[in-house]
């Protein structure tokens, strides 16, 4: 086990992330929101989906450190409109983000790669229906599809269910928006790995099509999706963001950081700017250091660069 | 049956389609365009023995490689394996696994995932030879060991091994399901002379120890020479010449192969005075009419600007020569 | 008269896991109008010799030591800007891959005539006159009329064609020619090394033909130089190297070479591989290999002793 430590630290991938301070610094923060967020229930210092514990006297009180004798520690990055705890909103909404959006891209990775393994070994009539597809979707941003699929689930569905429902419908609804790229990345692998001589050394044998795609050519064609995935993290994160941020994401009672953003935006120009901005520089460092990530991922991994 | 040949080829052809997507075809009026990568070509191989298919790029000669394990169908003609219809043998595990592949690249044949030791098992899993886990070990050290490395490789992965040694796990893989014949389509050009040596004595100690048949691709006729019972040498997909292979290499009678032999650069230095060869294959979409290689032919006259010529059989101290030449039929040219 | 000298070239790749030294003690040299080939497997530094004297090592490669002279001017210590006019004046190369060469966006016409103009003083017509000259020289039919296609517009051994000419036309008075032929079909390669010959005989360029194809080298070298691991392990001339050689490795590799002439039962090998760069062993490098190996080789590296016609890096000849 120890060995096998020693291994994998001393492997060019490790020695490369020891090497890039790039690297170090934005996995040491990310590390930092993602615990906060993850362990939020331990972690944060109030629950703000308890009710109870509000009170309209705490509400819009400064963060701690610029003080006045309205303050205290008890709110460290102060209160919102509902005298909610900043501090912890901003973890319990971290988490809900984070959720949402490792959620949509774990959804997108599957449909995509999967089309793009059967477009890319199967060819002919089958590729160019499953790219025409992506295609199209392609030419609709994001954010549309998003708000198309949040509304036609919003007029179908009533509206508890709905609320309940939010989670979901943001997941799919980011996840559908991003799969052509990761569909059209793994069919441009697949289609080199196709024409190696392995995946002819298998088929020689008469192995079934579906074994050869995913014990041979699925494994040599995760590298580059998953740095894709890394960089769509951070915009699918984002998406989430926009979405609440517009109100048709996340309810105000389970707020996400782009929910928190849109209740601090009203409060922006009337003094309370610490409602909006400290959600606001959440979003950015989470998003920044996992696209630095990523892109220090895609240079890793890059033999060329080596 | 003794003397059912292990593979047979009647009139192969294969075409690929090489036109343009449907849209740019429609807005250009431009038809489909085939290519005929092989034309009409017949062959046979016996049990136990090489045949060599020799030629230049664009020659079709992979293509047969691969039309002889079933990668592609015959687009006409028909191939039998041991007797029966290619595809049909295919159908049946127990005739499949009786032929494999050897490829070029020792650096893409190898699956860069997986273990040395998977690799070689594939074979064994996918046919279900062997059903212990103990039993595909023993196995699999033993097939290592066959080719010249020891069964505690298995372990690695192929990046750790030289570029022969990746071709000596090729072949182990290539042998453990239990062949009887073996496609090789040049298994050594991407090799360094003195471990292409190594290969080619492994391949041919194995054929006589396993009794194993092969069908030979090179491009490298020196190899060739080396490795084969019978030669046949292509040219725009079709096969020019076709005999035992001291025959072919005695007393070549095509005018192509008599220009493959000239052009080789002579090793031993005799300052033969050479009569160089000007031209280049032409391209295989728009072949040149008659025979192909008119264009090209020293002894080209106007009928094989016209017509294609059949396949004579000439006799030959070491057995029958086909040549498909005008020259050589109407006797324009000393055989 | 000697126009090139390599003295003691080391070329080093410092990596992380140390110093790897590609390129060990390399000494040789080329008169005025004579082919050089350089031999050996893939990995024994025969490119890395060619790219260390055009000055295209590709970093981190650094050369660690020796000398490079060209006519007795050293040329392996120049900076950048110093060495760009040597190198393309005097030091002309051909690679394997034509495409490589041949900028596809530019017609072959502007290229020949953009580079006898940066080395010639000559008007835009008779540069172009010029270039229809080298075309017509290395044999592309209608010259005049195809100066002005595009390198797709041409086959592979035409292409090769065209690269010899841009190489040419500068007149350099070395030509390093890496692979010129391995990419090309037999028939197209005899043509390519006939007019290469022709070529640099006529204009008296030195030549430094790396290859691995023993043929190729039989065909057009006048001496050779046989390397492994990093190392000369033979030099000499061509007749010499090819039918009595000294070294026990070029022994090996001639007898591995299957033979057109007549068929054997079993091939000559060699067994094993040449080491990796990260584990050459003491003493001479080829000695594991050695069916001749003793004491010393194991210990103490070779020097080029004086071995028949040709020099061996091999204890056997130590006078």
């Amino acid at each position: 086990m120890n060995r096998m430590i020693a291994r994998v630290w001393d492997s060019d991938f490790c020695f490369s992330f020891r090497r890039s301070p790039v690297a170090l610094v934005s996995a040491l923060l990310l590390l930092l929101v993602v615990a906060g967020a993850v362990f939020s229930p331990w972690l944060a210092p109030h629950d703000p989906s308890d009710l109870a514990s509000l009170s309209v006297m705490d509400s819009f009180r400064p963060p701690a450190f610029i003080g006045g004798a309205d303050s205290g520690w008890a709110w460290p990055l102060g209160t919102d409109d509902q005298g909610r705890d900043l501090l912890s909103a901003i973890m319990y909404g971290t988490r809900i983000s984070l959720a949402v959006g490792a959620l949509a891209i774990a959804f997108a990775l599957a449909v995509g790669i999967a089309t793009g393994l059967v477009a890319g070994y199967v060819g002919g009539v089958v590729d160019s229906l499953l790219m025409r597809i992506a295609d199209i979707q392609l030419t609709f941003p994001a954010i549309l599809i998003a708000l198309l699929v949040d509304g036609v689930v919003r007029a179908a569905l009533p509206r508890d269910v709905h609320d309940r429902a939010q989670v979901y419908v943001l997941v799919f609804a980011i996840g559908i928006a991003r799969w052509p790229q990761f569909a059209r990345t793994v069919r441009g692998s697949t289609l080199v790995e196709r024409g190696r001589e392995y995946v002819m050394a298998a088929r020689v044998i008469g192995l079934p099509s579906w074994r050869i795609m995913l014990s041979h050519i699925l494994p040599n064609v995760l590298g580059p999706v998953l740095v894709i995935a890394t960089l769509n993290l951070g915009l699918a994160i984002l998406d989430e963001a926009t979405l609440s941020f517009l109100g048709v994401g996340l309810p105000p009672t389970q707020p996400s950081l782009g929910t928190l953003i849109r209740i601090g935006n009203d409060f922006l120009f009337s003094g309370e700017w610490w409602i909006t901005v400290f959600p606001g520089a959440t979003l950015a460092v989470l998003v920044l250091s996992i696209n630095l990530l990523g892109d220090w991922l895609r240079d890793a991994l890059n033999p060329r660069l080596r | 049956m003794p003397d059912t040949p292990v593979l047979q080829a009647i009139g192969v052809t294969r075409s690929f389609d090489v036109s343009k997507p449907w849209l740019q075809r429609t807005l250009t009026r431009k038809g489909r365009l085939l290519l005929r990568a092989v034309d009409d070509i017949n062959f046979s191989i016996a049990r136990g023995s090489t045949l060599s298919l020799v030629g230049e790029s664009g020659c079709g000669k992979s293509t047969v490689a691969r039309l002889a394990v079933g990668l592609y169908a015959p687009s006409a003609g028909q191939i039998l394996f041991e007797g029966k219809a290619l595809s049909a043998a295919r159908a049946q595990p127990a005739l499949r696994r009786r032929m494999n592949m050897i490829f070029q690249d020792p650096y893409a044949s190898l699956n860069p995932r997986w273990r040395v030791r998977d690799i070689v098992a594939e074979p064994i899993r996918a046919f279900a030879l062997l059903s212990s886990r103990s039993a595909i070990v023993e196995r699999v050290g033993a097939l290592l060991t066959q080719v010249g490395l020891s069964p505690a490789d298995g372990e690695k992965f192929p990046h750790e091994f030289s570029g022969g040694q990746r071709q000596r796990i090729s072949i182990a893989r290539a042998l453990s399901s239990e062949p009887a014949f073996l496609v090789c389509d040049e298994p050594t050009s991407a090799l360094d002379v003195s471990v292409q040596a190594q290969i080619l004595n492994l391949m041919r100690d194995l054929q006589m120890r396993l009794g194993l048949t092969y069908l030979f691709i090179s491009h490298n006729l020196a190899v060739v020479r080396h490795m084969s019972d019978r030669l046949g040498v292509m040219y725009l997909g079709r096969i020019v010449e076709l005999g035992p292979g001291e025959a072919v290499f005695r007393t070549p009678r095509h005018p192509y192969t008599r220009l493959l032999l000239e052009a080789i650069p002579d090793l031993a230095m005799t300052g033969k005075p050479r009569t160089p060869v000007g031209g280049e294959v032409p391209s295989p979409i728009d072949p040149p009419p008659g025979c192909s290689f008119h264009p090209r032919c020293p002894l080209a006259n106007a009928r094989c600007r016209i017509e294609r010529p059949a396949h004579t059989l000439l006799a030959d101290p070491q057995g029958e020569v086909l040549v498909a030449c005008h020259a050589v039929e109407e006797g324009r040219h000393a055989a | 008269m000697t126009l090139l000298e390599v003295d003691g070239l080391t070329v080093e790749f410092p990596t992380r896991r140390g110093l790897l030294r590609a390129l060990d003690q390399v000494s040789f040299s080329i008169g005025a109008g004579e082919v050089l080939g350089v031999v050996g497997e893939s990995g024994a530094g025969k490119s890395l010799t060619g790219a260390a004297i055009i000055g295209l090592l590709e970093p981190p490669g650094r050369i660690a030591g020796g000398q490079i002279r060209l006519d007795g001017r050293r040329i392996d210590t120049p900076t950048r800007e110093q060495l760009r006019p040597i190198r393309g004046r005097q030091i002309g190369a051909i690679f394997q891959d034509p495409l490589t060469t041949l900028n596809p966006l530019y017609s072959i016409g502007r290229q020949l005539v953009e580079t006898i103009q940066t080395h010639l003083q000559l008007s835009d017509r008779d540069a172009r006159a010029r270039a229809v000259r080298w075309l017509e020289e290395v044999g592309i039919p209608a010259a005049r009329q195809r100066i002005g296609a595009y390198p797709h517009e041409f086959s592979g051994g035409m292409r090769q064609r065209v690269v010899i000419a841009l190489a040419l036309c500068a007149e350099p008075r070395l030509l390093i020619a890496d692979e010129p032929t391995t990419a090309l079909d037999v028939s197209v390669q005899a043509q390519i090394i006939a007019l290469l010959k022709r070529l640099t005989r006529d204009h008296g360029t030195a030549v430094m033909l790396v290859t691995h194809d023993m043929g190729v080298i039989a065909e057009a070298a006048d001496r050779v130089a046989v390397m492994y691991a990093g190392r000369i392990a033979e030099i000499g001339p061509v007749r010499a190297v090819v039918q009595q050689p000294a070294h026990p490795y070029t022994q090996g590799l001639m007898d591995s070479i299957p033979s057109l002439q007549h068929r054997v039962g079993r091939l000559r090998q060699i067994d094993g591989a040449m080491p990796r760069l990260t584990a050459i062993p003491a003493g001479c490098a080829f000695s594991p290999r050695c069916p001749k190996v003793f004491h010393r080789c194991r210990v103490e590296r070779p020097d080029l002793f004086d071995a028949g016609d040709t020099r061996a890096a091999c204890w056997l000849y130590d006078a």
